[in-house]
């Protein structure tokens, strides 16, 4: 007597070949390696996949409708929710795409801070993405190290901005508040610890064998497909492509700064494989340690905002503003009628495009590499929904 | 090779599009657009994609915009070029009442998902996309929200939409 539903046929033979059957499974919403709530859709033949169809909406907020709601400035603290991971970049696209709208200039010590904060988003969103990825695979260690480091960045613009997470420290014509008094320094020691323990990551995890091999060779992306698919950020230049918004569509102050732009070479496996995409994140940390010293050492004086009315009314247009954000070039598509109110707000994120290609990628994979992909592509489920 | 102006790729499509395609709009970089007639959107974005000095091999954003006073949807292409790090934007409007889209899903695979949100969330229908259905919303809600005149209904299988202010004395 079987449990019902479980009457299972365990063998049907057909001219005495054991006859067999694909496996639909259901991964997710809720699962530790999913980064958020995703589903995916798997069939698979035991371990191996005929494809895995993402199921995205599980985190959709409407934000974009909420913006013709808010009003310009009340806006901001919103964008932080799109990617909570590193907000910075989102705050600086939307108070980038009013700016340019109304033709505000922002002071230089405004854009400065900017970067900084920008860039401390991006070390910390790396790190979340690699630690989470070295746990993903099963080593659990490097995720305590990467998260410990977090904590500190998360102080440091603690004292900046009051938050540590969604940070809702830009305005329109520049940021909220100007840098604490001795901050400088204490910035400045924290990168001089930071930047050596990116060398020890390394040697904890990052060239380690069983490590090596879950990642390197597999789901590799060409880069005419990366571009086909709209990866952008280190999903892109971990297929070898050299573009970097800061560097091909400079915005801020970014022109004024030298920082080199890795890609991947595929050194350990096949070009844009998932170790490529691992990789250029840990090499991305210490050019935005570079940048961050720079900015620190040529912080120029005076205000940090610039005046804008508070009822902020730009004139009607529309305009496609780009930065780069942890996750790669994001978008923000904004028309304004001419009032308080935006008109419409297109947010397009990295991960949305990452997610779109999974399906693609995961034809003949192990389920468990799925997880790997999942995360090298740093997928963040609240960016993907918005 | 340098990337073209928004004016000089602007001379080209009205070289080869005639009427089909509308003057320059925007004198920036990020807002330097032109208005394509839906029936020439694909034969525009093909030229695009393929001409070698134009080579725009991504669709980086796709979005849509409810006019109502203009009784339109404007789907809003913002087209990239890697090769040349060009950009140039593309707009198509189509009727309110009904709007048909012929899709661009075969040109760049990306496009697929694009479309598939702006059918979502604004109601217009890419013609020619080889799933067009639902992503961010449930399956059965009703209606499109970014459109300028979407009521958001009262509940949604018994879930209410609202709750009193927590704020009041």
């Amino acid at each position: 007597m079987g449990l019902a539903g479980f009457e299972v046929e365990v063998q049907r033979e057909t001219d005495g070949v054991l006859a067999t059957e694909d496996m639909t499974l259901s991964m997710g919403p809720q699962h530790p390696s999913t980064h958020g709530v995703l589903r995916f859709v798997v069939r698979a033949d035991g371990e191996v996949m005929k494809e895995a169809i993402p199921d995205i909406g599980y985190l959709h907020r409407s934000i974009e409708k909420i913006a013709e709601k808010v009003g310009w400035h009340g806006f901001m603290p919103y964008t932080d929710r799109v990617d909570y991971v590193a907000a910075m970049p989102c705050n600086q696209g939307w108070a980038m795409a009013a700016e340019r709208l109304a033709g505000i200039e922002v002071p230089k010590r405004g854009e400065y801070c900017r970067v900084i904060a920008t860039e401390f988003s991006r070390i910390h969103s790396h790190l979340l993405s690699v630690g989470s990825m070295a746990m993903d695979i099963g080593a659990t260690t490097p995720f305590t190290h990467a998260i410990r480091e977090r904590e500190y960045i998360n102080d440091l613009i603690e004292e900046v901005c009051g938050a540590r997470l969604t940070f809702n420290y830009m305005r329109i014509g520049g940021v909220a508040w100007d840098l604490p008094p001795a901050w400088r320094e204490k910035a400045l020691a924290y990168i001089d610890r930071f930047e050596p323990l990116i060398d020890e990551y390394d040697r904890l995890i990052s060239y380690n064998k069983i490590y090596v091999e879950r990642l390197a060779g597999v789901a590799p992306i060409t880069p005419e497909d990366a571009i086909a698919w709209n990866l952008v950020g280190p999903n892109l230049r971990g297929s070898g492509v050299r573009f970097d918004v800061r560097r091909d569509e400079p915005y801020s102050v970014y022109p004024e700064l030298e920082f080199d732009v890795p890609v991947g070479r595929g050194e350990l496996g096949t070009l844009g494989d998932c170790f490529d995409r691992y990789i250029v994140r840990m090499r991305e940390m210490r050019e935005s340690c570079r940048i961050i010293r720079q900015c620190l050492r040529q912080l120029p004086g005076g205000a940090v905002l610039a005046k804008v009315p508070r009822n902020f009314k730009p004139p009607a247009g529309d305009c496609y503003v780009r930065v780069e954000s942890a996750r790669g070039d994001m978008g923000w598509y904004v028309v304004s009628d001419g009032t308080s109110f935006p008109y419409r707000v297109k947010i397009r994120t990295g991960s949305f495009a990452a997610i779109s290609m999974i399906q693609k990628l995961s034809k003949n994979l192990m389920i468990a590499d799925l997880i790997a992909v999942i995360a090298s592509l740093d997928l963040v489920a609240p960016e993907i929904d918005r | 090779m340098p990337g073209l102006d928004a004016a000089a790729i602007h001379a080209r499509l009205a070289a080869r599009f005639g009427d089909a395609v509308g003057a320059l709009e925007g004198a920036r970089r990020d807002n330097a657009s032109a208005t394509v007639a839906p029936a020439a959107l694909v034969a525009v974005c093909r030229f695009l994609q393929t001409e070698d000095a134009l080579a725009f091999d991504c669709l980086s954003n796709l979005s849509g915009v409810d006019y109502p006073k203009r009784n339109v949807i404007q789907v809003v292409y913002n087209l990239y070029s890697y090769r040349h790090r060009h950009p140039f934007a593309l707009k198509v409007d189509a009727a309110r009442e009904d709007p048909v889209v012929p899709s661009v899903a075969a040109l760049w695979p990306h496009a697929e998902w694009q479309e598939r949100e702006v059918f979502d969330l604004l109601g217009v229908r890419f013609e020619g996309h080889p799933d067009l259905r639902r992503i961010l919303m449930p399956e059965d809600w009703p209606g499109h929200p970014l459109r300028k005149d979407f009521v958001e209904p009262e509940e949604y299988h018994g879930i209410s939409t609202s709750r009193e202010s927590l704020l009041k004395a």
